[in-house]
């Protein structure tokens, strides 16, 4: 994927550079410090995510082994069955260190599932209206536009209200939740791209409206909707957490960050910190680190400022 | 113009009535209240007797009905769970969440411009950019989870403030308030300031960006060559033209603030329509989920409405554009 990333920046941008395209956005891109360890920050957790299961010390979601007389133990205490709890164990007596893995592994994976189908579903509604223009156009915006004005959080509340907790049905609600961001970011890079002298000439070359669609205009959008979809999946991961929070969210058979933190929320009054905080910081990690890396693509990916 | 204006009212009735009719088809699939209502031992008669009084016994499309025509009569049903008409329950939890709402964008003024102007004049300083850097996280780390990190450090690390609830509060203009006594202020100032924190960012890089435009202008040049005091310059002339923005901005964004309250009062437990709604759904009390969306979005439609015609009032542009189209 980071491969397509940097030949894309490169043809839409025409640089000529004795570096291959790839490693010339590389090289860009870790001019910052701070973006480095954005990205190894993103590269860790995704790893984490992933192996999950052969990371964890013990599996949390297992009955047969956890053990209700482990609950609430401070961290580095030792379990029942001999495992150290490094950062305790919460209400019910699962291992903190694992139930955090896995519940990273779910966030992460609603987050990156609803942005690539927003993203899929943004991009195709975009570029109908920015190619087709007229009424379509006009049709499509005004749906946009209505949807953007109100708060993220409010669509998704009535939506789970109405469909109820699930994987599936939070997943349904961040895709309806951020496809409009996607359709009008595409949208808008497209009108520009579509008065540009190569699809006038793909027009003359008589191709179909599928072909200069998406294999002329899109790749030459690509730039700004990486950037963007790089932002949604961080915001995706704190409104699911923020809605598993409130209860609204997945079901506590899955337990994201969200849910972990929000489990250790009623024991916080008591001075049992670790049930809450733990998840807390690893879910901070993950959506900072997430940020920094959009933050440093935006500033590689755009051709106005001078490098 | 009265086309216009015209227009605009029609579309937003049929947004109204659109969501009408995707909250209760929603809700009314969630789940089975009757399940949740009725006492488990109760025998068949008294689970009959009961959805007949609930008009749960009813086709779907004539419930959706009765609810239609009563909604226009303002009568959004009553609550399963505390027995009273749904809309008096909320109206009577939303003076706590305005309250709260209004503190939180007091202070995201109060705080926020200053700041703002601060970092927009010493942009390269340290204070400056650590400003900005404060506003970043403002925007990114979410609100539920600063909320906690509050309630860790102040109520549960230094006991200095309460944890939640909404404590004491005083009689203001025959409503019930908090913020003229300290009992009633220590209980408010954290969920305030968390509810704050988004907005109080966005102003902040509001402020900043207008602070940086207006000092090249010619006027604060003039200003400043006439011998007027840098003080004067900046207090005046900078602030006042960079308030038009801020004010505007924040007034489109006070439904958000409502909005996220949600949040902020499930962490704080704060007795506002948002904590009422968290309840509401966990109990499948559909009257009252469907009261709040309903009034939630009826809210955003006014602001939006009044924000397109006093635009179209200002930028004529706006509504020839739409009559054409």
């Amino acid at each position: 994927m980071t491969a397509s990333t940097g030949e894309a920046v490169i043809e839409t941008t025409g640089m000529s550079s004795e570096l291959s395209p790839f490693r010339r956005f590389i090289s860009d891109y870790c001019e910052s410090k701070v973006a480095i360890a954005g990205a190894i920050g993103v590269l860790v957790v995704a790893f984490i995510a992933i192996f999950a299961p052969w990371l964890s010390p013990t599996n949390p979601y297992d009955l047969a082994t956890v053990d209700i007389m482990d609950s609430r133990l401070a961290p580095g205490m030792q379990m029942m069955s001999g495992v150290t709890a490094h950062v305790g164990t919460d209400g019910m007596g699962r291992d903190m260190l694992s139930a955090m893995f896995y519940g990273l592994r779910i966030s992460l994976g609603v987050g990156a599932m609803s942005g690539f189908v927003a993203l899929l579903v943004g991009v195709c509604v975009g570029l109908t209206a920015a190619y087709f223009g007229g009424r379509v156009d006009m049709l499509i915006m005004r749906i946009v536009d209505l949807q953007l004005s109100f708060p993220a959080i409010l669509i998704a509340l009535v939506l789970l209200a109405t469909l109820g907790k699930g994987v599936d049905k939070i997943i349904i609600a961040l895709i309806v939740v951020q496809w409009a961001y996607f359709a009008r970011t595409v949208r808008g890079t497209a009108l520009v791209e579509r008065r540009k002298e190569y699809i006038e000439a793909a027009a003359c070359l008589a191709l179909s409206h599928r072909r200069i669609v998406f294999r002329h205009l899109l790749p030459n959008c690509l730039p700004p909707l990486i950037v963007v979809g790089t932002v949604q999946i961080a915001s995706a991961i704190s409104l699911e957490a923020t809605l598993s929070f409130l209860g609204i969210g997945l079901p506590v058979t899955e337990p994201s960050l969200g849910l972990l933190i929000s489990n250790g929320f009623e024991y916080m009054l008591s001075g049992k910190y670790w049930i809450s905080i733990y998840p807390g910081i690893a879910l901070l990690f993950t959506i900072v680190s997430i940020n920094l890396v959009g933050d440093r693509l935006r500033d590689v990916l755009n051709p106005r400022l001078e490098r | 113009m009265s086309v216009f204006i015209i227009r605009r009212l029609l579309q937003s009735v049929v947004v109204i009535w659109v969501m009408s009719l995707l909250v209760f088809g929603g809700v009314y699939l969630i789940g089975d209240p009757i399940d949740m209502l009725i006492n488990p031992e109760a025998d068949q008669e008294d689970i009959d007797a009961a959805i007949r009084a609930l008009g749960l016994d009813k086709p779907i499309t004539e419930q959706y009905w009765f609810f239609l025509i009563n909604a226009v009569k303002g009568d959004l049903g009553s609550s399963f769970i505390f027995n009273e008409p749904a809309l008096q329950l909320i109206l009577a939890r939303m003076p706590a969440t305005m309250e709260l709402a209004f503190a939180a964008l007091f202070l995201s003024i109060v705080l926020g411009i200053p700041l703002g102007m601060w970092a927009g004049l010493h942009p390269n300083s340290l204070s400056g950019r650590s400003i900005m850097t404060g506003s970043i996280l403002g925007f990114s780390l979410p609100s539920f989870w600063v909320g906690i990190m509050f309630i860790m450090f102040f109520a549960v690390v230094l006991g200095v403030l309460p944890s939640g609830g909404r404590g004491e509060t005083t009689e203001f203009l025959g409503l019930q308030v908090s913020f003229l006594s300290w009992k009633g202020l220590s209980y408010i100032l954290l969920p305030a300031i968390n509810l704050a924190l988004f907005k109080l960012s966005l102003v902040i890089r509001l402020s900043r960006a207008g602070t940086q435009e207006v000092i090249h202008q010619d006027y604060i040049k003039f200003a400043r060559a006439k011998g007027i005091s840098e003080k004067r310059v900046i207090l005046v002339h900078v602030l006042k033209n960079i308030m038009i923005p801020v004010v505007t901005i924040l007034g489109l964004e006070f439904g958000s603030v409502i909005a996220f309250a949600v949040v902020t009062e499930t962490v704080f437990a704060w007795p506002g329509m948002g904590k009422l709604i968290i309840e509401s759904i966990d109990q499948l009390d559909r009257p009252v989920i469907v009261a709040y969306l309903m009034i939630i979005v009826f809210m955003f439609i006014v602001i939006n409405l009044v924000v397109d015609i006093l635009y179209s009032v200002l930028d004529p542009r706006v509504r020839l554009q739409d009559v054409k189209a």
